[in-house]
């Protein structure tokens, strides 16, 4: 239980937020930020914990929102069964294109193309296809009830996606202390030593596929009953796939909370560059990019990860004593 | 439906427009083969490189086939200065950075792209663009057989290059074994950001012979990526051969499944390629592993 502490008071601190902010467009902005960290957080488990660096993450958000909004408004499925399948979708995609790349063996350069073009293909298809409305997109039917996922008030879908976050995070920390967890983490450090000790490195890496698939799936998901309309550009567009692998890395890759915080801090510096040059088109991608490349080059443990290092060096720096064994130690 | 007056000037054509994918292709093979990382803004420089052309064009008056001599050397510089101070200096050799730092890349400067000429198309007008030469069997454009050509000029420098200068026998000595290379004094960081460069000047270059008879916008070249990454996937990653005969390949089965299935799903074979090499033999047609 004493794992799960730091969840519970991040989520009781962010669930007051709509109790006291009442500004439409805060709320709007923390719904988006939350639907990214959950995003992000299904690339950081595949990534992040996994060491497989996904460049397509779309081909699960997208296959999320077209399912829940194909589902309702083609064969009149209720929305949180749609929702439910849309989870279930992604999670049976994570474990195709997981079947497919890691049983042949593709790795670091390899799986990032392979993942980029299963995103684009399935654009590709979703906009020539019929049943995605093809070039149209679908629309969601406004009907504002409990029954059919919609709500009037914002503070609600906040809350419905704070709730999905938390299930991630929990997830997530349940992970990080499993052996599956170990297993993972040392696929990442070496996988030709963790095969050597036994690990089944294709099936853990599948099987981080499938979990990694139905987060960012939910997430997609939730854009579609948030937006009430999905298309090939927004579904399987590069935006979300840069955004996924962008939240975890900027807050801390591998880390808990690391999606969460990174997720805040893209979708600040987004707004911020709107209010400042104004609304052009490609200005927050730009910027994005440029933060992503600066993290790497300058914190390439994200803000957690720069974080902890600098809080160890000054325990160091503090007690000389025992920094030289630290030193040695460390080798 | 089979009959030769239309299957010889489509396959004619496949190869015409294969030539241009491979030059676009050695590019990203020869960027894999020495840095074994993917370069994942080929495609953003590639678009950057059509606004070079088009731009030579409109505001210099520079017909492409001229142009062709000012753009490569400055996107020769362009790639040696990004991976010699900006990819090189922030993944620190780390693979999986590299891959990232190249995809922050692509997104900057496709956005750029975006943010200052908008999503427009453009083209220009050059008086040869809808000439042919007849050839007996086919009318072939003239644009497309000069492109055709030039590749394989192209192509026999870059042979040359690195068959006959210090350089290219240093690309090679790197490629096989970077540690040993540096041992025996080579700067590995210098022929990083050459091998990057001309990686870069290759896009130049295919850029200039696109631009008579093809259009630019900011994500342009996203399009021909990922046909170009479909060629270095079939020919073998880091293969220089495979890169040249899959881009024939992929620009006759282009070409033909545009015949027979239309437009808009000759690219969906492209890709059907793609998934069927990685399930059979993702190493490739020429390639020693994945």
């Amino acid at each position: 239980m004493k794992a799960l502490s730091p969840i519970a008071a991040v989520l009781a601190v962010l669930a007051v937020v709509p109790l006291i902010v009442h500004s439409n467009v805060i709320l709007n902005f923390l719904v988006v930020a939350l639907m990214i960290a959950l995003a992000g957080q299904g690339w950081n488990i595949l990534g992040g914990y996994g060491g497989q660096y996904s460049f397509g993450h779309a081909a699960f958000f997208g296959t999320g929102a077209y399912v829940t909004a194909i589902l309702q408004m083609r064969y009149g499925v209720n929305a949180w069964l749609g929702f439910a399948a849309g989870i279930a979708s992604g999670a049976a995609l994570g474990g195709a294109i997981g079947a497919l790349t890691f049983r042949s063996g593709l790795r670091g350069s390899y799986f990032a193309l392979v993942t980029l073009a299963f995103a684009e293909v399935l654009r590709i298809v979703a906009s020539v296809a019929p049943i995605t409305g093809a070039g149209v997109g679908t629309l969601i039917t406004l009907d504002i009830s409990a029954r059919a996922f919609q709500f009037q008030s914002r503070a609600v879908f906040y809350w419905v996606i704070l709730a999905l976050v938390g299930v991630s995070l929990v997830v997530t920390r349940l992970i990080e202390r499993s052996r599956f967890g170990a297993w993972l983490m040392a696929v990442r450090e070496n996988e030709d030593a963790a095969a050597a000790l036994g690990v089944d490195v294709s099936r853990v890496k599948s099987a981080a596929m499938v979990i990694s698939g139905a987060m960012t799936a939910a997430s997609g998901c939730f854009y579609a009953q948030y937006f009430l309309f999905v298309d090939s550009g927004i579904a399987y567009g590069t935006w979300i796939s840069i955004e996924a692998l962008l939240t975890p890395i900027i807050g801390g890759v591998g880390t808990l909370f690391g999606p969460l915080l990174g997720a805040l801090v893209v979708r600040s510096l987004g707004e911020l560059a709107k209010l400042v040059a104004g609304d052009a088109p490609g200005l927050d991608l730009i910027i994005y990019g440029a933060v992503l490349v600066a993290v790497i080059w300058f914190s390439p443990r994200g803000l957690i990860g720069g974080a902890v290092q600098a809080h160890k060096r000054l325990l160091r720096r503090l007690s000389p004593g025992t920094s030289c064994a630290g030193e040695i130690g460390r080798g | 439906m089979l009959s030769p007056v239309i299957l010889v000037p489509a396959i004619l054509n496949g190869l015409l427009t294969g030539a241009i994918y491979a030059l676009v292709a050695l590019g990203l093979t020869l960027i894999y083969g020495v840095l074994h990382i993917i370069n994942f803004a080929h495609g953003a420089l590639l678009s950057a490189a059509l606004f070079a052309a088009f731009f030579a064009y409109r505001v210099l008056g520079l017909d492409p086939y001229v142009a062709v001599f000012l753009n490569a050397p400055l996107f020769f510089a362009l790639g040696y200065a990004l991976q010699r101070f900006i990819i090189g200096p922030a993944s620190r050799g780390d693979d999986r950075n590299m891959l990232l730092v190249t995809l922050g890349i692509a997104v900057v400067i496709e956005n750029a792209l975006l943010y200052a000429f908008h999503a427009d198309t453009r083209t220009i007008n050059v008086g040869y663009a809808f000439e042919t030469i007849n050839f007996g069997i086919a009318f072939l454009a003239v644009p497309r057989v000069v492109g055709f050509i030039a590749v394989f000029l192209v192509a026999f420098a870059l042979w040359l290059i690195m068959t006959f200068t210090d350089t290219g026998r240093a690309i090679r000595a790197v490629a096989r074994e970077k540690l040993g290379a540096q041992l025996a004094g080579i700067d590995v960081a210098h022929i990083y950001a050459i091998t990057f460069g001309i990686g870069t000047a290759c896009v130049a270059v295919a850029a200039c012979l696109l631009i008579p008879t093809y259009y630019v916008n900011p994500h342009v070249g996203n399009a021909f990526v990922l046909v170009a990454f479909t060629i270095v996937v079939l020919g073998g990653m880091g293969s220089v051969p495979g890169a040249v005969i899959g881009a024939f390949l992929i620009g006759i089965v282009e070409s033909l499944s545009g015949l027979f299935l239309g437009e808009s799903l000759g690219q969906i074979g492209i890709f059907v390629i793609f998934i069927v090499v990685l399930l059979v033999r993702p190493s490739g047609l020429f390639g020693e592993r994945a």
